[in-house]
């Protein structure tokens, strides 16, 4: 019974295997969601008008329960031009993190989009990839990322702005560059519709 | 070598004493050793003359000289024995045989009568699965009736077994029950299909002895047998086909030696680039497989054991145009009815991809027992893989898994089976179960699937009976105790909006940062499980009746998923109050085998209590848009299915085989359709053999799906207003034409070669299949062309 006694060996080493590899029960850590944007500030300025800020706020990040709660903080101004900037954060870590930055360095991967709708605005971005780069770039032919970007009302009425920001779009599609979202393609970092109201 | 030195040598003393006075008798019995049963007809040869035993399985060799010789002690399906006798010291001697070789190893087909007494359902052999071999075990399951696939692309092909598919499949390897994340939809079973001899659905009784929660069906991979005797012998599988513009290599050696000892190694290659449909490629849709096992052992009389070790990975893309940013994208996707992103033909294999492997290794023993059965007992360890890497923001961060998960399961399970009684058999036997979930939190991804331990015990008696002549019973119970320890992060928002803040308290254990809080959920479940079967064969008929009651706790995706998925881009969400799912199941079926035609008719209903579903509920708004929410829920349901196969054998060389299969799942209160049903289907095939070629053209309908749950309404922000997504609608019906033929050529004594020209979808035809996730996106497969090669030796 030779053969026996050497089956029982293994099935001992074995057993010890089990045992020795169950003894690593330590607690987990917590996953802080590293592409999470909690925080959308678009600020609208214009001389001789109020600034209007455009906020989002969404704590739970895409998948939490909350809905995001989107305010406006005014009226704009009839034919008037705005210049429009961004601040988007991470707020859920205890150093909020600024995703603007972030997408700065990776401009030419981004590009924002605004599609205004039964309203009298208009856009047009006002930077290109070459703003976000210390590499040599050609400004004439680089494509425009919109973190930067202009607003003109014309006359007064109510309707809404949609602000999106793709991820990988095919900006050499057509229209894309100016703007139009239609065949930008990629993935949604930013897709949030804002009630707008021109005086 | 010693023993054929040895024949000689007697040969040589029978020569020179064959003058001496020859008139010594030797008498006795040849019997059964395992049930010490007497056995007719054996035959015991020396000297080129041949003995039979009688009826009472007694022999008596008149005329031996005084001299020792060399008797060679045979019975159908029995190893032969040789053994030496002395006759001038022994008159009287009893041979034993062991008559149940199917177990020791032998390599034999199992005669049709063995196979009418089993439960199969249905099985493939060594030719379907060469067929496949560059396949995956999903695709080739297929063949069977009543079993279709779930698929995610191409490359992810997970079984449905009458309408059931996930955790209510078990899936054994090489007797090791497979733990491979089978709970994930898109979690193709981590098995090399090269690795298996034979492949069989099992249902009834013995299905028992691998869990009691296979509600769908229990999948028995076994591995080819190295019979008893000195032999050398392996093949070498390849292949190539257009479509992926790949290959697919397998090769085997196995060693045999009459002394019981085997040794075999086994391994696989594969590599293709994408795929193609009619009309444009398929980027990202790549794969690359390497597999490799070896065992070894020793199968004697009265024990045996053998090593088993098995590695497994695979690398697979996923179709670029699955990937979604939210709702919008998955709009846009599913009116355009083209894939957004349409590249040219590459092997190069980008995120979205998965990233898995598997390794197996069991050490079992046996051991028989003279006139009472047979002791096994086994241990078997598997670690399993899993890395799923996103489009994600930023090259580094893409680098990353967005899941990531190791499960790692030890398992010892023992069993006795008392068979020495001619017409019952008993098998009883115990299991426990160690596992454990790693998930990774390094990604920067909240864990889809938290960690958890789980502990499983289990209990079996399954009892075969023959009862009169023709008909049989075979009937078992099953008791699984289950349970599972997690530690999970919940978001704070979502442990309230949920209401597990009132119900669960209990599982609080800390505020974490993130707003999030940890949670300790542990849960114990009691699973009885029965099945009983008749059947009674008469004439070539075979009528057979089944019931079933199984029951299977929740799976973790079931109980713990929470977040986005973000391959699939939905919000996937558990539920903690979900329990045990309890299927009753009927099945009858009535086949006749004759010699030219042969069928089999097969309705069964399947009442599953608290059945657990995925599916679409809502819209969840963020930052990046919206999300359909798909939450788990569980309700009583009902199948209703019918499978059906006939086949005609109009002369030697000309066949053609039909079958059907359909069921219908819905939910009992409500009435509706259940999702992810798989539409009725019809196969016919026409065969012609002639010699050693083999030609099959192929017919395959697959009706729609007219049977489905309704579409959702979702906010569309590109439109600003509620549109319904189609996101249930099911595709039309597609017909589809396969040719498969094959041509086997002798090379030598030993070896062979056959050569194989497959061609699947014929006429190019463009169709979108229900059951693959990735319909939305892009439509299936065009026509693949592959050539085979195959050499035994």
């Amino acid at each position: 019974m030779m053969n026996t006694r050497k089956f029982l060996i293994l099935a001992a080493i074995s057993l010890g295997l089990v045992t020795s590899c169950s003894d690593d029960d330590d607690t987990p850590g917590e996953v802080l969601e590293e592409e999470l944007i909690t925080d959308i500030t678009v600020t609208l300025t214009a001389e001789g008008a109020d600034a209007v800020l455009l906020t989002v706020n969404d704590p739970d990040g895409a998948d939490g329960p909350d809905a995001p709660v989107i305010t406006t903080s005014g009226s704009f101004k009839a034919n008037t031009v705005y210049t429009g900037s961004f601040e988007i954060l991470n707020k859920s870590e205890e150093e909020p993190e600024n995703v603007t930055e972030e997408i700065e360095e990776l401009a030419a991967e981004h590009q924002f989009f605004f599609v205004a709708k039964d309203v009298a605005i208009t856009t047009a971005y006002t930077d290109t990839e070459c703003d976000y780069t210390t590499e040599a770039c050609d400004a004439a032919t680089a494509k425009p990322v919109g973190l930067a970007f202009s607003l003109t009302t014309a006359e007064a009425g109510t309707g809404t702005l949609r602000v999106a920001l793709r991820h990988e779009p095919n900006k050499d599609a057509e229209g894309v560059a100016a703007g139009d979202i239609t065949n930008a393609g990629g993935g949604e970092d930013i897709d949030v519709t804002f009630n707008v109201t021109v005086e | 070598m010693k023993r054929g030195t040895l024949c000689i040598w007697l040969l040589l003393v029978i020569q020179v004493s064959y003058a001496q006075d020859c008139l010594k008798t030797l008498s006795g019995s040849v019997i059964d050793f395992h049930d010490g049963l007497p056995l007719e007809g054996a035959t015991i040869s020396y000297n080129n003359i041949t003995i039979q035993t009688d009826a009472e399985g007694k022999y008596s060799i008149p005329n031996l000289c005084e001299i020792a010789y060399a008797f060679t002690i045979a019975h159908e399906n029995c190893n032969s024995q040789v053994v030496t006798i002395n006759v001038q010291e022994i008159t009287h001697k009893d041979f034993y045989l062991e008559h149940h070789l199917s177990e020791l190893g032998e390599v034999k087909i199992a005669s049709i009568q063995e196979q009418l007494r089993s439960s199969y359902e249905g099985a493939l052999d060594k030719n379907d699965i060469e067929r496949y071999s560059a396949a995956s075990l999903g695709d080739a399951l297929k063949e069977i009736t009543g079993v279709s696939s779930i698929n995610t692309g191409s490359t992810i092909v997970k079984p449905v077994v009458q309408g059931l598919y996930g955790s209510r499949i078990t899936i054994v390897n090489n007797g090791v029950r497979m733990q491979d994340m089978e709970w994930g939809e898109e979690h193709a079973p981590n098995i090399d299909i090269n690795t298996a001899g034979s492949v069989t659905l099992v249902e009834g009784a013995s299905a028992l002895q691998y869990g009691g929660d296979a509600i769908g069906g229990v999948i028995l991979m076994k591995p080819t047998k190295v019979p008893l005797k000195d032999t050398l012998f392996g093949k070498l599988h390849t292949s190539f086909s257009t479509l992926g513009r790949g290959n697919a290599t397998t090769a085997e050696l196995s060693k045999g030696y009459k002394s019981g000892s085997f040794f075999k190694v086994q391994g696989m290659i594969k590599k293709f680039g994408d795929v193609e449909a009619p009309d444009y490629v398929l980027s990202n849709t790549g794969i690359e497989g390497k597999g490799a096992s070896i065992s070894f052992g020793k199968n004697k009389f009265e024990y045996g054991w053998d090593v088993f070790y098995s590695y497994f990975e695979n690398e697979i893309g996923i179709l670029s145009a699955a990937h979604l940013g939210n709702t919008n994208n998955l709009i846009e996707a599913i009116n355009s009815r083209e894939p957004r992103i349409i590249r040219d033909f590459t092997y190069a294999i980008d995120n979205p991809r998965q990233d898995v492997n598997h390794h197996l290794g069991r050490v079992n023993y046996f051991k028989r027992f003279e006139k009472l059965g047979k002791l096994n007992i086994q241990y078997d360890f598997q670690k399993n893989s899993r890395k799923e890497f996103d489009i994600r923001r930023g090259e580094e961060l893409s680098k990353k898994p967005s899941v990531d998960l190791e499960l790692t399961t030890h398992t010892l399970s023992t069993d006795f089976k008392f068979d020495s009684k001619p017409n019952y058999t008993v098998n009883v036997g115990f299991m426990g179960r160690y596992q454990e979930n790693f998930a990774s939190g390094e990604n920067g991804v909240r864990r889809l699937i938290p960690d958890y331990e789980k502990i499983d015990a289990a209990g079996f008696l399954i009892a075969t009976v023959d009862i009169a002549d023709g008909l049989t019973y075979d009937g078992g119970v099953r008791y699984d105790f289950n349970y599972i320890d997690a530690l999970k992060f919940y978001r704070k928002s979502t442990w309230e909006d949920r209401g597990y803040n009132i119900d669960f308290a209990e599982f609080e254990v800390r505020d974490a940062e993130g707003s999030q809080l940890l949670t300790n959920p542990v849960y114990e479940f009691h699973n009885f499980s029965t099945t009983h079967r008749v059947q009674y064969e008469f004439n070539n008929y075979r009528l057979a009746a089944n019931y079933a009651l199984a029951k299977r706790a929740p799976n973790p995706a079931e109980l713990f998923s929470d977040g986005l998925h973000h391959s699939a881009a939905r919000i996937e969400n558990g539920d903690l109050r979900i329990g045990q799912e309890t299927s009753h199941k009927m099945q009858l079926s009535l086949q006749k085998n004759g010699t030219f035609w042969r069928w089999k008719v097969a309705p069964y209903v399947n009442f599953v209590q608290d059945y657990i579903l995925i599916e679409p509920t809502s819209v969840r708004l963020s930052i990046r848009g919206s999300f359909p929410v798909w939450d788990y829920r569980a309700a009583d349901s009902r199948f209703i299915g019918l499978d059906m196969n006939t086949s005609f054998h109009w002369s030697d060389q000309w066949r053609t085989d039909h079958s059907f299969s359909i069921v219908k799942g819905k939910e009992i209160d409500t009435d509706t359709p259940l999702i992810n049903i798989p539409p009725p289907s019809l196969r016919n095939k026409v065969s012609y053999t002639k010699e050693k070629l083999n030609l099959s053209l192929e017919s395959e309908y697959n009706f729609r799906q007219n049977e489905y749950p309704d579409n959702i309404m979702v906010f569309s922000s590109a439109e600003q207003k509620e549109v319904p997504l189609d996101i249930n609608t099911p595709p039309d019906a597609y017909h589809l034409l396969h040719f498969s033929s094959d041509y086997s050529l002798d090379t030598g004594t030993k070896s062979t070669l056959k050569i194989g020209v497959d061609i699947h979808n014929i006429l190019n035809t463009t169709y979108r299949n229900y059951l693959n996730r990735l319909r939305f996106f892009a439509d299936d497969l065009g026509r693949n062309i592959t050539v085979r090669l195959s050499i035994n030796y």
